[in-house]
């Protein structure tokens, strides 16, 4: 087994895990104020990383790609006019492309 | 024989809608984990076993940006706690013991719950459970299916597939960023991340990013957000 399949199964199973542990701890546990303040920013703390991450990084060194960063610039203008999912997934890869065809 | 539940119809129509953006959500990750260099099977054990978006990206994310199998384990599984969390108010709804825990567990996700707890009466709450988490985890598995098959055919980087990963990111992150709090504790995930790009292996900066969150959440809230946290969303 690769090690990518080592860690995407370990991945998988322990997102289960996690969820059964939800059904079966003691609710005082995840009840607690602090507890619940802690779960609810790390997706917004990790994501926003992701996105930094997914724009900046260059395998250890600062790189930008400025077709990809006006995709995501229009992705983000989807999103103040309040579409959907799925236009905002299109427009991100579509101006990204189109400016990559044309560059 | 029961009585028919009332809500029924529209309650089915709503998780049909949901299913639907879960299918094309679906489909932009199959495209994005094939495009990554994930293989086809990787890609569906995720949206299979795994099940709950924002941890599969996240492992896509890392584990195709150079980073180490144990940063994309971390990343997705820092992202899944949330899911833990859904579990205090659906085993209040659904009471599920023994075996019937180990398949329920499974359907407990960011959307399920929001449908199950915003039923009026327990049958409601149990039927928006089970219809969501069925025909979601159906129409996921298809998108994530057709969405891989599409992203072998194509070039992921003409396509402008690299886009489409942040983009998605962004999409998951924007309703919660209405919260001022939640503003602060994105502009600092995102810092931490970008100072640590150049200074840690791959993958570390999104799971330090971890840090901001802890920071943040034992940190007493003040009155004012705390009134802010109250505010439907």
């Amino acid at each position: 087994m690769s090690a990518l399949w080592l860690a995407l199964v370990i991945a998988a199973v322990g997102s289960y895990l996690l969820k059964l542990a939800g059904m079966s701890l003691p609710e005082s546990i995840l009840n607690h104020p602090k507890v619940q303040r802690v779960a609810q920013f790390l997706p917004i703390a990790m994501l926003s990383a992701l996105v930094a991450v997914e724009l900046f990084d260059g395998g250890g060194r600062y790189t930008v790609d400025w077709r990809t960063l006006a995709g995501v610039a229009a992705a983000i203008v989807a999103l103040l006019l309040r579409r959907g999912f799925l236009v905002v997934f299109l427009v991100a890869i579509s101006v990204t492309a189109l400016l990559r065809l044309l560059t | 024989m029961e009585e028919p539940l009332p809500d029924r119809d529209a309650i089915l129509k709503a998780a049909i809608g949901i299913g639907l953006y879960a299918g094309a959500f679906g489909a932009s990750f199959g495209a994005i984990s094939v495009g990554s260099g994930l293989s086809l099977a990787q890609t569906m054990v995720l949206s299979l076993v795994m099940f709950t978006g924002a941890s599969q990206f996240a492992f896509v994310g890392v584990a195709a940006g150079g980073g180490t199998p144990f940063a994309a384990v971390a990343a997705s599984l820092l992202l899944a706690i949330r899911n833990a969390f859904y579990g205090v108010p659906l085993s209040e709804i659904l009471h599920p013991t023994g075996l019937a825990r180990l398949w329920t567990a499974h359907f407990v996700i960011d959307e399920t719950t929001a449908m199950a707890v915003s039923q009026a009466t327990p049958r409601a709450q149990r039927y928006a459970f089970w219809a969501t988490g069925l025909i979601l985890f159906l129409l996921w598995q298809l998108g994530s299916l057709s969405g891989a098959l599409v992203g072998r055919a194509i070039n992921p980087s003409a396509a402008g597939l690299d886009a489409a990963a942040p983009a998605v990111f962004l999409a998951l992150l924007w309703p919660s960023l209405r919260r001022r709090e939640a503003r602060w504790v994105a502009v600092g995930g995102a810092a931490v991340a970008l100072v640590l790009i150049p200074l840690t292996p791959p993958g570390i900066p999104v799971v330090a990013a971890a840090s901001v969150a802890l920071v943040a959440g034992l940190y007493p809230a003040r009155d004012v957000a705390g009134i802010e946290d109250r505010r439907p969303r």
